[in-house]
């Protein structure tokens, strides 16, 4: 049996827009938060994995946090760099290579929609120059296939909206804290239909870190310890239906998210039914309708129903980015992963105030989905 | 008459004045791919050949770019005469979907299953003249 590991530390700089800060200010205040949180010093870290798109290398953060000598291993993956920093992390303890671990990520990007440049993608340059390359594309062609394919009507994308804003209202560390009518999401303007401007996330700034240990131990740090029971980062397979696809296999095959998914709750040894509060990519609202299906919470075509009867809310049965998620804090890249982390870690520490989940949630998720077709998946356990 | 100045010319072959759409198939496993690719991400193999993609095919889904997009898009246009485009994923006989922009621009008459023919549109307009693009557009029949 492999050791299970422990997150003993969480700090977050909250994301939203912060020009007096560069990104990696950002994510050295998040570091030195967690690290306080575990009650260690940054000299005691044994190994360190981060990343960050557009704010320079993670690695940098040594020059801030102080030259210590430690292995520091940058990670780009994409909307997945947080998840596969944390993956990293956790098999480093695991391995015993390290006493304590840090996963942390942090991003700065320019405003307005990201501009990917197709050969980094290994793609043709026309793809780029005749307007197909656009994550929001994307979005919007999956989403709108989906909603044919499983009687998911406009109603959905309107409702997923206005809860992540409702719930980033009770946030005080989220970026958009004001609540939005129905109308005000339904009439906004159209970005690429079905989709519309609230129901996208921005582009945003931020950092967060989490600091990791052997869960035998990790009581001495913490009082409250979160075990990892699993933390899964998978690829996309041939046929899936991914972003940036000049085409599409005439057979399709289950995306990337389905089979983290898979993994990780074997890996846990738990179910769907067994999760109390979680965490979904929400770049728009149509992915988080088509994430609550690929990550097995319910059935293709239920989340119509589950929506609108306010089972998603923070006091219904499955309760969704209770922080507002991607749609009220924006996403900075390299930290966005691992904001969901917090969350989850927050709530099941029971200290998420105002949207705190009722009960005693013991088991938590986070779901992770990005560009070129990668999914992170942790499972965690208070 | 001359064919148009194509911003992908690898991309098209024409028939006549008729352009088809061009891509590759695995010599291994038969999986169709667009553009043309050398290796198949289906089966690994190696050795590709050339094929013929048709030009017809249905609406599988459809968006429309509500917004200039940034570079590498290079059309030319400002904030001020952007005008939305229609984009789509076109179901081709094969069952390979293929992206593409759509000629029609308007919700209200785009459906998924609608026919569709491959045409060529100018996308941008240079001093040297107009580059033209691969489009879908309604159809009679599939
Ligand atoms: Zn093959």
């Amino acid at each position: 049996m492999a050791q299970d590991v422990a997150i003993i530390g969480i700090g977050l700089h909250p994301f939203g827009r912060h020009d007096t800060l560069t990104g990696r200010a950002q994510g050295a205040i998040a570091l030195r938060a967690a690290l306080k949180d575990a009650g260690i010093g940054w000299e005691s870290v044994g190994i360190a994995y981060g990343g960050s798109h557009d704010a320079g290398n993670a690695d940098a953060l040594c020059n801030d946090l102080g030259l210590t000598g430690l292995p520091f291993i940058n990670v780009a993956n994409g909307c997945a760099t947080g998840g596969s920093a944390l993956a990293s992390a956790v098999a480093a303890i695991r391995s015993g290579s390290a006493e304590f671990a840090v996963a942390v990520g942090f991003d700065k990007h320019p405003r307005g929609a990201f501009n990917p440049h197709p050969r980094d993608w290994g793609l043709p340059d026309w793809y780029g120059e005749t307007g197909l390359m656009l994550t929001t594309q994307f979005f919007a062609l999956k989403t709108r296939r989906y909603m044919h394919e499983h009687g998911i009507t406009e109603d959905s994308l309107v409702r997923v909206a206005q809860r992540a804003f409702r719930n980033g209202a009770l946030n005080p560390q989220a970026w958009r804290r004001r609540e939005m009518s129905y109308a005000e999401i339904a009439e906004s303007m159209p970005v690429n239909l079905p989709l519309r401007q609230y129901m996208f996330c921005n582009p945003a700034e931020g950092g967060a870190a989490l600091v990791l240990c052997p869960a035998e131990v990790a009581k001495r740090y913490h009082p409250k310890p979160i075990i990892v029971k699993a933390a899964v980062v998978r690829t996309r397979h041939h046929g899936s239906f991914e972003v940036f696809s000049p085409a599409l296999a005439a057979q399709q095959a289950p995306a990337p998210t389905v089979t983290a998914s898979r993994a990780a709750f074997e890996q846990a040894g738990v179910g769907p039914r067994d999760i109390d509060v979680l965490q979904l990519q929400d770049t728009d609202s149509g992915s988080e309708i088509i994430h609550m299906a690929e990550n097995g919470f319910c059935e293709h075509g239920e989340q119509e129903r589950l929506l609108r009867d306010g089972e998603t809310e923070i006091g219904g049965r499955l309760p969704i980015n209770t922080d507002g998620g991607c749609l009220a804090n924006g996403e900075p890249i390299g930290a966005s992963g691992l904001r969901q982390v917090i969350e989850i870690c927050t709530q099941l520490r029971q200290e998420a105030g105002a949207r705190q989940v009722p009960g005693t949630p013991r088991l938590g998720y986070t779901h992770v989905y990005g560009a070129p077709g990668v999914s992170g998946v942790t499972i965690l356990q208070r | 008459m001359p064919h148009p100045v194509l911003a992908s010319p690898d991309l098209i072959r024409f028939e006549g004045d008729t352009p088809h759409l061009v891509g590759s198939r695995c010599d291994e496993c038969g999986e169709l791919y667009f553009p043309a690719t050398d290796s198949c991400t289906r089966c690994t193999a190696t050795r590709m050949s050339p094929h013929d993609l048709g030009r017809r095919g249905t609406l599988w889904s459809w968006t429309i770019q509500g917004f200039l997009p940034k570079a590498p898009y290079d059309s030319g246009e400002t904030p001020e005469t952007f005008r939305p485009y229609g984009v789509g994923y076109v179901q081709m006989e094969s069952g390979l979907k293929v992206e593409s922009r759509l000629t029609v621009a308007d919700e209200t008459q785009l459906q998924i299953g609608m026919p569709l023919e491959l045409t060529l549109i100018p996308y941008r307009t240079t001093g040297d003249g107009e580059v033209f693009t691969f489009a879908f557009r309604p159809s009679a029949s599939a």
